[in-house]
C-alpha cells in the first residue's frame, strides 16, 4: 500500500512538472523594436553560410572574406559608424548546416545574416524561426532598388505564404551531363540528346561495354540526401508527367503510375548493371560520384550546373582535386528527356527541377536595420558581379545574368533551354520532414533489390501516415 | 547538482516524449499533445526493433565477448613478458584509446576504402567495400580495437593482485592453463570481470562513433539505438519521437546496470 501511494505522488509530481513546462517548449514570441540600435556607433554582425575557404563552396567564403566585409566595413566607416563582420563559415552537409542552422534559431542564437536553401523557407518560417522582411526590418524593404531585377519566378525561392523572407541569391537547373571521350569511345555522338528514358538506357548499354567505367550515375538512396530527390528522383517524376505535389488538388503522390515508372527506370539501371548500387548506399556517395567524373569513370551523370561551376571546373584552385583541366573539349551536356517525347508534366518532351539559395536576415538580430544595409551591399550589382570572380553563374540579377551568361556555355544553355521548363520544390514541412526521405528509401529498396511493387508501397504507406489518406493520389 | 543536470533533463525527455515536437514546421512553434503515442509507436517501429536487435548484437560481440576477451588475454599474457615488449604493446593499445574518434574514423576510412584502401591493398581484395557490405562486423571489430584499452588496464591491476603463492601451488599439483585460471585466477578478479562489463556494456550500448564510421548505414543495417535517435531526432527533425526513444534507451540501461549490480552484491554476500 505504501509503495502504491508513493508511486501515485511520483505520478502526481510528474504531471504538475510537465503541467508546469508546458509553454516552455516552442517558439519564444519576439515582438522587438524594429528600429532597435539603428543608430548605435558600434555595430558588430555575423555572416553565415555553408561555405568554406579552401573547402566548400570555397569562391563564396572568399568573396565573403575579400570583398563582403572590408568594403561594406569601409561603407559603415565612411558614415561613421564602426562595424565589425565577422564570417561564421561552415564545409558541411546542406542537412547538417541546416540542423545546425535550426538548433542556433530555436535557442535564439545564429548568424545576423545567413544563406539557406530556399526549400527550407517553409518549415523554418513556421516554426518561426525566420520572420517576413517586413516584419524585421519595417516596410522600408520594399523600396530596394534591386527587387526589379529580380524575376518572380526566381523570387519563389524567397516567399513564402506570399510574403517575402529573404533575397534570393541565384538559381539553378538540373541537366544530364556526358562524358564526350567515353561516347566516342562507345560510338555514341558528341552531340547527344535524348529523347526518352530509353534512349538514356540504350547510351547505358553502349558504355557498359567499356572496361572499368560506370555507365550512369543517376543519384538513389539516402546516403545521398536531397540529392536522390533532387538530382534524381523529381526530374524523373516529372517526365512521367507529374509532380511530387498537386498544388490544386493539394494530393501527393502515392504509389501512382508515374513513381512507379520512376522506380522501374532506377531497377533498370541499377539491376542491369548500368549503375553502380553499392555508390548510391555509401556515406560519401555523392563526393565520390563527383571524383569518378572528374576522372573520366562515369559516363552520363545526372546533376545541376553546380556541377559544372565548382565540382569540375577547369581551374585547380578553385576545384581541387575534381577540376577538369579539358571540361569544355570533353564534357557535353543535355536536357533530361520525358520518358517519351509528350509524357512529361504539362505535356513536356524535356523537364528540368530548380532550386536555389536566399539571404535572410536572423529575427534575433540586434541590429536589424544594419543587418538589411549588409544584406542590401551583398545583393548589389557590383558585388553579385564580384562574387562571380570571373565565372558564370545564373544570379538572381536580371542585369548581372545579362552580362555574365553569354561567357559560358553551359550557363546560358540553363538560362534559356532550362529555365523556361523548370518546376520548383513544394516549400512545405512536410515535403523535407518526411516526403523526401520516403523517396530516398524507395529508391534505395530498388536498388538493394526490393521490387518495385514493395518499394512503392512502403513509400506509399510513409507518406499516408504523414500527410493523412485524403491527401495522397493513388494508383 | 544530481537534481539539475540528471534528473530535470530526464524529466524534460518524459515530457517532450508526450508532445508531436518537431525541429522545424508548425509544431515547432505549436507541439500538441500526443499522451504516450510517441512510446507505442516507437516499439511498433520496425526500424527501432532492428536498431535494438543490432545494439544487443553490437555490446555483445564488441563489448562482453571482443573487448573483454582480448583485454584480458593481453593482460594474461603480458604479464610474463618482458618489460619492453609490455610497454610497447601497452601503449599500442592505448593509443587506439586515447586518440579523437574523429581522427580515428578518418583512419579507418581511408583503411576500408574500396578505393585504394590499406586493407584491400594487403589482402590483395580488388575493391571490396568492406564497411558497406559487412557494416555491423566493422564496427564491432572497431570499437573492439578502440576500447579494450579499458579491459586490458583494469585486468593488469586486477591480475597484479592474484597471489603467485597460489598459482605456484596450482602448477605444482599439476593444474593446467585454463584450470588456473578457473580455479586461481577467476575467484580472485570476479568482481573486476563484472565492474568492467558493467561499465563496457554501457559505454557501448551508448556509443555514437559507429555513426561517424557508417553513418548507420547502409540501409539501417549498423543503425545502433544512439545512431537511430540522431537520425530520427536531428536529421528527420522528430525531436518528440526521438526523445520517446531516448527514454526507453535510458530505462533499458537502467535495468543493464541493476542487473549487474545486483550480481555484485550478490557475490559480496556470499
Amino acid at each position: 500500500m505504501r509503495v502504491t501511494r508513493r508511486a501515485s505522488a511520483y505520478v502526481i509530481g510528474l504531471v504538475v512538472i510537465s503541467v508546469v513546462a508546458t509553454g516552455c517548449v516552442g517558439a519564444k514570441k519576439n515582438n522587438a523594436d524594429k528600429k532597435r540600435n539603428a543608430t548605435a556607433k558600434n555595430v558588430t554582425l555575423v555572416i553565415g553560410s555553408n561555405s568554406i575557404k579552401g573547402g566548400k563552396n570555397t569562391e563564396g567564403a572568399v568573396h565573403t572574406l575579400d570583398y563582403t566585409i572590408p568594403k561594406f566595413e569601409a561603407m559603415e566607416k565612411a558614415k561613421g559608424v564602426n562595424v565589425k563582420v565577422t564570417f561564421q563559415g561552415s564545409g558541411a552537409d546542406d542537412e547538417i548546416y541546416k540542423q545546425r542552422l535550426a538548433l542556433s534559431l530555436k535557442v535564439g542564437g545564429g548568424p545576423d545574416v545567413f544563406s539557406m536553401d530556399g526549400i527550407w523557407l517553409g518549415e523554418f518560417a513556421q516554426a518561426g524561426y525566420i520572420k517576413p522582411l517586413d516584419q524585421v526590418v519595417g516596410s522600408s524593404v520594399g523600396s530596394w532598388d534591386g527587387w526589379s531585377q529580380i524575376s518572380s519566378s526566381i523570387m519563389q525561392n524567397a516567399t513564402f505564404g506570399g510574403q517575402r523572407y529573404g533575397i534570393p541569391s541565384g538559381t539553378d537547373g538540373r541537366i544530364l551531363y556526358f562524358n564526350k571521350k567515353l561516347f566516342a569511345k562507345a560510338g555514341l555522338p558528341a552531340t547527344w540528346q535524348p529523347k526518352s528514358w530509353a534512349d538514356i538506357i540504350a547510351a547505358g548499354k553502349a558504355l557498359k561495354k567499356l572496361p572499368g567505367i560506370t555507365p550512369l550515375q543517376i543519384d538513389a538512396g539516402t546516403a545521398m540526401g536531397e540529392a536522390t530527390t533532387t538530382q534524381g528522383f523529381l526530374p524523373l517524376l516529372a517526365g512521367a508527367g507529374q509532380l511530387i505535389y498537386d498544388d490544386k488538388t493539394k494530393k501527393w503522390q502515392g504509389a501512382t503510375p508515374a513513381v512507379k515508372n520512376v522506380l522501374s527506370f532506377y531497377q533498370q539501371i541499377y539491376s542491369g548493371g548500368l549503375g553502380d548500387p553499392k555508390l548510391q548506399e555509401d556515406q560519401n556517395g555523392r563526393d565520390q560520384s563527383f571524383a569518378a567524373f572528374s576522372q573520366g569513370k562515369v559516363g552520363v551523370l545526372a546533376e545541376s550546373d553546380y556541377l559544372w561551376r565548382s565540382v569540375i571546373c577547369p581551374d585547380k584552385s578553385k576545384c581541387n582535386t575534381t577540376a577538369m583541366p579539358d571540361r569544355n573539349q570533353t564534357v557535353g551536356f543535355a536536357l533530361i528527356p520525358a520518358m517519351k517525347p509528350g509524357s512529361g508534366v504539362a505535356g513536356q518532351n524535356f523537364v528540368s527541377i530548380s532550386g536555389g539559395g536566399d539571404e535572410v536576415i536572423n529575427p534575433n538580430t540586434k541590429y536589424p536595420q544594419q543587418a538589411w544595409e549588409l544584406m542590401q551591399f551583398m545583393a548589389s550589382k557590383a558585388s553579385v558581379i564580384a562574387g562571380l570572380a570571373g565565372t558564370a553563374q545564373i544570379t538572381e540579377r536580371s542585369d548581372v545574368n545579362a552580362e555574365v551568361l553569354k561567357n559560358d556555355p553551359l550557363l546560358s544553355f540553363i538560362n534559356t533551354k532550362v529555365l523556361p521548363i523548370t518546376r520548383f520544390r513544394p516549400g512545405l514541412a512536410v515535403y523535407s520532414t518526411t516526403i523526401t526521405t520516403a523517396i530516398q528509401q524507395a529508391t534505395l529498396d530498388v536498388v538493394t533489390g526490393k521490387s518495385v511493387g514493395q518499394a512503392a508501397q512502403t513509400y506509399q504507406q510513409t507518406v499516408e501516415k504523414a500527410v493523412g489518406a485524403n491527401a495522397i493520389q493513388t494508383g | 547538482m544530481t537534481g539539475v543536470f540528471l534528473v530535470f533533463p530526464a524529466l524534460w525527455t518524459v515530457y517532450i516524449g508526450l508532445l508531436r515536437y518537431s525541429l522545424t514546421g508548425v509544431s515547432a512553434s505549436a507541439p500538441t499533445f500526443r499522451g504516450i503515442h510517441n512510446y507505442t509507436d516507437a516499439l511498433r517501429d520496425p526500424l527501432f526493433r532492428n536498431a535494438l536487435k543490432l545494439t544487443i548484437f553490437f555490446v555483445l560481440l564488441s563489448a562482453v565477448i571482443g573487448q573483454s576477451m582480448l583485454g584480458f588475454a593481453i593482460a594474461w599474457r603480458m604479464r610474463r613478458s618482458n618489460a619492453i615488449t609490455r610497454s610497447v604493446v601497452q601503449t599500442l593499445v592505448l593509443l587506439a584509446w586515447i586518440l579523437p574518434s574523429t581522427v580515428v574514423v578518418f583512419l579507418w576510412q581511408a583503411l576500408l576504402s574500396r578505393n585504394d584502401g590499406t586493407l584491400n591493398a594487403l589482402l590483395r581484395s580488388g575493391s571490396t567495400d568492406w564497411a558497406l557490405s559487412h557494416p555491423l562486423a566493422t564496427i564491432v571489430v572497431f570499437n573492439i580495437w578502440r576500447g579494450t584499452a579499458f579491459s586490458m588496464l583494469l585486468f593488469s591491476a586486477a591480475l597484479a593482485a592474484v597471489p603467485n603463492s597460489q598459482l605456484e601451488t596450482a602448477r605444482l599439483v599439476g593444474a593446467s592453463g585454463l584450470q588456473q585460471l578457473r580455479d586461481v585466477v577467476f575467484p580472485h578478479i570476479r568482481g573486476h570481470v563484472l565492474t568492467n562489463t558493467l561499465l563496457i556494456s554501457l559505454w557501448t550500448f551508448n556509443d555514437f562513433t559507429p555513426y561517424l564510421l557508417t553513418g548507420g548505414g547502409p540501409n539501417h543495417r549498423s543503425e545502433t539505438l544512439p545512431v537511430y535517435v540522431y537520425n530520427v531526432a536531428l536529421k528527420g527533425g522528430q525531436l518528440g519521437f526521438g526523445s520517446a526513444i531516448s527514454l526507453i534507451m535510458l530505462l533499458i540501461n537502467l535495468v543493464v546496470a541493476l542487473f549487474y549490480l545486483r550480481l555484485l552484491r550478490e557475490r559480496r554476500r556470499a
